[in-house]
């Protein structure tokens, strides 16, 4: 079978001229893309994770959007939250066809990313969009930028609060061949305002697939913007996401990153603090076996003083699961009174499971509190035996000090009935009741 | 008093290189440039067996084959290989037994640096090998050591008389392929020293190497190798100085450790090569490679560090853990002023079963410098019930100075248990105005502090090499702790 | 000892202390007293000589020395001693090392020899008997992990050591249970003499029922208010402060 590069040229080449605004910035990024190429192991930045391998044979792309209905998204829809905003991705490309937005129009606006280049957004879409690919240089980055006129575009007007919460489905076909989606989405919180952003992933076909997704999120003043990633596609559905987080004003953001199961899986998370005061929040969990890899990668960019930051995230491996961990901080010669938390604990379940972690702050002002911390380790043996010694079972006493590891993430988790359904899951991996 | 703390935190920072004298010494120099005519010269001065001779020229065919790092955390401009002098040797000669006929210029310069070279005045019971420019100019106390057997040598003297041990353990450790400048050392080594502990002996000594670089646009490429048999123990100190000189001075040499069953290898070190003054000019480029294996089990091998000097340092004093229950530590306090850079770290790699290892760095930036620790911490499939601390704390003085920490950790056994923390901070303000409300100026206050924050790394060194170590960190503590 | 005249000092561009006059005699022992900022722990901190606050106008005379003019070290070294409200922690540097150092470097100031250890291990013996501190706690890092008490207790016991001729204790009592408030304050009556002063700075009156003040002054809003004895304590802590607030708006309307 033939190289996945030449399937993207092709698609490359049927979406020209479709996109008319993006034009420049699609072209741009493809010459990017076609110069770079894909990272290999020797790219720092892709030490761990092998995803060159993934591009060895053919995909398969979507240029013009599935024939699929309102009944085939209708499965997806997570428990207990069918009012919220959905908006959908099928196969890379955002189908306005088949979301749903609850939230008035003077709340929230939701539109194709190309049509907000053309109208009153394009100076911001023009201002923010490809942001991201400051942090990261690299092919995957630009493969997907190439394909941005598929995207979204998201506003939270100002002083307006998103009631409900907007979920974003990314379903990816892989029943006629190794799926490849390049979902983009772009989101404009303005002042002020406040929502909570939740994205999912789902491979329907039994096929294999990579969704190579960009999201680059500005926060302004005042506003309050949550975050939930949710991943749990099965052990054929590889991911590579940057979530790109600019907080232009005094503002807080919080972001909840959940793996549960994937091949391979690299999350990068990117919190840059360009305003005072700013505070930021991150959490993570990795609950992972089979051969599921977990690599996700954050950036806390403290630009200027007086920033918070808190970072824990939290990977337990089973069988012959990888997890790896980067943290950077960074803190640059103005940020002084920088407050800077990371840690990142791991639990090692699996025989042939293992962990790599490299917490790195880069310091280059003087007033700060800067601290990281990790440990690699397994469960806790005079726990398991205290608690064995009260007559509970092996693998319920595991179960329990598992779910105790893990429940300060799923805390962190805001909303109410998206922190239940995770629950849930979590408590069936774990075989775990109360 | 924002800026007198500067202030004071600069000349606090910034005690004057004291080590900064040439000496006048005639010097027998190889011509400048590296060609396989300069190996062959090298190996004919040393007046080297054949095989010594095709094991440098195998290195340096591979090293032409090879690049420079560009991954660490340092930028320097690129170095010329070609306009360095590779073999630069006092001119005068000495038979190994008659430490008195040292010429006098010589002595000098060690009694300068505070190192006796003779044995009747000696303070301390510690056996000297003292190394300027490019080779071994005197070692102390062989004769007494070798009454328990231990072998303490220059690497030239080892070649000859020891050539056998010489081809077993040189290069075992870190083979002359492994990165570039180890390439370059084993082409143009030219002298170093050699211990050798055997089987169930405690050295009754700290052994020691004083290294020197004297001539001018030369290079230092010395070579250590230290092998301790069952049973043994040896403390080893190394300590380094040069002349202030305005161009930089490459300093490349390699280390190899080999620790048997039950063996210990203590190994200390305060580099005080010539930092290159307050503008960034000059200095030495120290790109070492240094690493340890414990072969054996239950064996043992601590390194501990005090960094001071070096415009660019470029070292990771590494311990391979093979033989079951075996320990890995490394004490370092990296000290950066001015425009100096260091990437400094160790690697600590868990193969055998049940094994240990510490790592506790302490950097403290000023200045412009930049700090960075990089670290690996692998633990192997097989070696179970590994077990790692890493602790790394960062200080920094002054605004336009940089920290940085590069740990990485790589565990593939479920059975380890890893854990690293780290914390960055600077000296408060709160903290110097509580010292000076009791009566301590600012000074001191400093002194105090940076004491404190490297205490831990400090206990590690043998008593002398403490002493001399604080000094380092430009400290005056006239008449306060006891 | 120590003469202020008409005081006034800032941070950044808040003024904080806006003419402070007070007289301190030896042997005596003075109460600031005040609500929450009124400038207590600033004429605290701007006597000990922190940076942080500018000194506008006014003087201080200490021991016929212009205090003003003088590093914080030197202040020290005349005999001015500040228990801090918050005492700060040193990593890695033991308090008995650091005492021994403050000391030293005292005696050095006055000419005379530094103390051996033996010296020195003897009079810290006798001196941590005052506040009842334990030799385990002396040999940690300098308030690193200290309870709250134990920091209130070491300053006390450094004060001690340093026999400062004026002491200033910020808000001693705040964060100390009745336990420890009457281990503290024993501390401080025992080195009560007439060559000592002392001012005490608080906001509670209880303190008081402990180191008993010769006089006793309200400040509010950078002024001291009312001055008195030890009953003008016992009636703020009946009527408030609240009461002094009202009687001085009224005399200002």
């Amino acid at each position: 079978m033939m190289d996945a590069t030449i399937n993207i040229k092709e698609a490359f080449e049927k979406t020209e001229g479709v996109a008319e605004n993006l034009a420049a910035f699609r072209n741009e990024n493809w010459k990017v893309f076609s110069g770079l190429g894909l990272p290999a192991l020797k790219h720092e930045e892709w030490r761990y994770t092998k995803i060159k391998n993934l591009f060895n044979n053919g995909m398969v792309i979507d240029t013009e959007g599935s024939a699929v209905d309102k009944n085939f998204v209708n499965q997806f829809i997570l428990p207990g939250v069918a009012s919220a905003n959905s908006i959908i991705f099928v196969n890379g490309r955002f189908r306005n066809d088949l979301s749903t937005i609850s939230s008035s129009k003077d709340i929230l606006v939701v539109k194709s990313l190309e049509e907000a280049s053309g109208d009153e957004d394009a100076a911001f879409v023009s201002l923010h969009l490809g942001h991201s690919q400051k942090y990261h240089a690299d092919g995957i980055n630009a493969l997907n930028a190439a394909f941005a006129a598929g995207g979204v575009y998201i506003k939270v007007n100002k002083g307006k609060a998103v009631g409900q919460p907007i979920i974003i489905y990314s379903i990816s076909d892989s029943s006629d061949g190794f799926r490849l989606s390049l979902p983009r989405i772009l989101v404009n919180v303005e002042e002020a305002a406040q929502v909570e952003i939740i994205q999912t992933y789902i491979n329907h076909g039994g096929g294999q697939s990579l969704t190579n997704e960009v999201t680059e999120i500005c926060v302004a003043r005042d506003a309050i913007m949550h975050y939930i990633k949710l991943q749990n596609e099965g052990p054929k559905s590889s991911h590579t996401g940057t979530t790109h987080i600019r907080q232009l004003g005094k503002s807080l953001t919080h972001a909840v990153t959940i793996t549960l199961d994937g091949e391979i899986v690299r999350n990068n998370l990117n919190m840059v603090m360009e305003a005072e005061y700013c505070e930021s929040n991150m959490y993570g969990l990795y609950l992972i076996k089979g051969n599921t890899l977990a690599d996700n990668h954050t950036i806390v960019d403290n630009m200027v003083p007086n920033c918070l930051s808190n970072e824990l995230y939290k990977g337990i491996m089973d069988e012959s699961a990888t997890g790896v961990f980067n943290g950077k901080i960074f803190v640059r010669q103005d940020a002084q009174k920088t407050n800077a938390y990371q840690s990142n604990k791991n639990i090692l379940l699996g025989n042939k499971s293992s962990a790599n972690t490299k917490p790195q702050l880069e310091i280059f002002a003087d007033d700060v509190k800067c601290s990281h911390g990790c440990t690699i380790g397994k469960l806790d043996k005079d726990a398991l035996f205290y608690l064995k010694a009260r007559g509970i079972s092996a693998e319920n006493a595991q179960a329990l000090l598992l779910h105790a590891f893990a429940i300060d993430i799923l805390n962190q988790i805001k909303n109410k009935e998206i922190r239940t359904y995770v629950e849930s899951l979590i408590s069936e991996r774990l075989s775990f009741s109360i | 008093m924002h800026e007198e703390n500067d202030d004071i935190l600069e000349q606090v920072t910034t005690s004057e290189y004291k080590y900064g004298f040439v000496t006048d010494i005639e010097a027998d120099e190889a011509p400048r440039g590296l060609s396989e005519d300069t190996v062959r010269f090298i190996s004919a001065k040393k007046n080297e067996p054949e095989w010594m001779l095709q094991n440098r020229l195998k290195a340096y065919r591979h090293w032409l084959t090879m690049e420079e790092p560009k991954w660490p955390n340092v930028s320097y401009p690129a170095i010329n290989y070609q306009d360095i002098i590779y073999y630069s040797a006092p001119k005068q000669k000495i038979a190994p037994d008659s430490l008195d006929d040292i010429d006098p210029e010589l002595r000098k310069t060690f009694d300068k640096l505070g190192i006796s070279l003779n044995e009747q005045k000696r303070l301390t019971g510690i056996a000297v090998d003292a190394v300027i420019d490019s080779v071994s100019v005197a070692t102390t106390f062989k004769e007494e050591l070798s009454k328990v057997g231990v072998i303490f040598c220059s690497m030239s003297e080892a070649i000859q008389e020891h050539p056998e041990l010489i081809k077993k353990y040189l290069g075992s450790v870190v083979p002359a392929t492994d990165n570039f400048f180890t390439a370059l050392n084993a082409a143009v080594f030219s002298d170093g020293s050699f211990c050798y502990i055997p089987k169930g002996v405690r050295c009754p000594m700290e052994l020691s190497t004083y290294f020197r670089i004297n001539a001018a646009n030369t290079g230092q490429f010395e070579r250590t190798l230290i092998v301790a048999e069952d049973e043994s123990y040896v403390s080893y100190l190394e300590g380094c100085t040069a002349p202030m000189r305005d161009e930089n001075q490459l300093h490349a040499a390699v280390v190899e450790l080999v620790a048997m069953e039950k063996a210990e290898i203590k190994y200390s070190t305060v580099q005080n090569w010539y930092p290159g003054d307050k503008e960034g000019k000059g200095g030495i480029y120290n790109f070492v490679t240094k690493r340890g294996i414990c072969a054996g089990n239950y064996s043992k091998i601590s390194w501990t560090q005090v960094e001071t000097g070096s415009s660019i340092t470029w070292k990771y004093p590494s311990v391979i853990l093979k033989g079951d229950h075996s320990t890995g530590e490394f004490y370092s306090v990296a000290v950066t002023n001015n425009c100096q850079q260091a990437d400094t770290g160790t690697k600590m790699i868990h193969l055998g079963k049940n094994t240990k290892s510490r790592i506790v760095s302490k950097g403290i930036s000023a200045g412009r410098s930049h700090n960075s620790y990089r670290g690996l911490v692998d633990v192997a499939k097989n070696a179970s019930n590994a077990r790692n601390f890493s602790q790394c704390d960062s200080l920094l003085l002054g605004d336009r100075c940089g920290a940085h920490t590069f740990p990485y950790i790589e565990v593939k056994n479920n059975t380890a248990m890893v854990e690293h923390e780290a914390t960055t901070s600077k000296i408060g303000e709160d903290q110097i105005f509580y010292c000076n409300q009791r009566g301590i100026d600012t000074e001191t206050a400093v002194a105090l502090i940076i004491n404190g924050f490297a205490k831990e790394v400090m206990n590690q060194l043998p008593m002398e090499f403490a002493v001399e170590a604080q000094k380092l960190l430009a400290i005056s503590l006239e008449g306060s702790v006891g | 000892m120590l003469k202020i005249v008409n005081l006034q000092a800032r941070i950044e561009e808040k003024e904080i202390l806006k003419g402070i006059n007070l007289e301190i005699k030896p042997g005596e022992v003075h109460a600031i007293m005040g609500p929450n900022g009124s400038g207590k722990s600033t004429l605290a901190s701007v006597l000990a000589g922190r940076e942080d606050y500018e000194v506008t106008g006014g003087s201080v005379n200490f021991l016929g020395k212009d205090l003003l003019e003088l590093s914080p070290e030197d202040r020290a070294k005349e005999g001015l001693f500040l228990a801090f409200q918050y005492p700060v922690e040193i990593p890695g540097v033991s308090t008995t090392n650091f005492i021994k150092t403050a000391v030293n470097e005292k005696r050095k100031y006055q000419g005379l020899e530094p103390l051996d250890a033996a010296q020195f291990l003897k009079i810290m013996k006798e001196k941590m008997k005052l506040v009842e501190i334990d030799q385990s706690l002396l040999s940690r890092s300098l308030n690193e992990g200290f309870s709250g008490g134990e920091k209130k207790r070491n300053e006390i016991f450094q004060m001690a050591m340093l026999e400062p001729k004026l002491a200033i204790l910020d808000e001693t009592d705040s964060g100390l249970d009745i336990d420890a408030l009457r281990i503290v304050a024993n501390g401080v009556n025992q080195l009560r003499s007439k060559d000592k002063a002392f001012l005490v700075v608080t906001h509670y009156q209880r303190l008081l029922d402990y180191i008993v003040p010769d006089f006793v002054h309200v400040l509010y809003n950078g002024r001291i208010v009312r001055s008195g004895t030890k009953e003008l304590a016992l009636e703020l802590e009946e009527k408030g402060y609240d009461f002094i607030k009202a009687e001085v708006e009224k005399e200002l309307a």
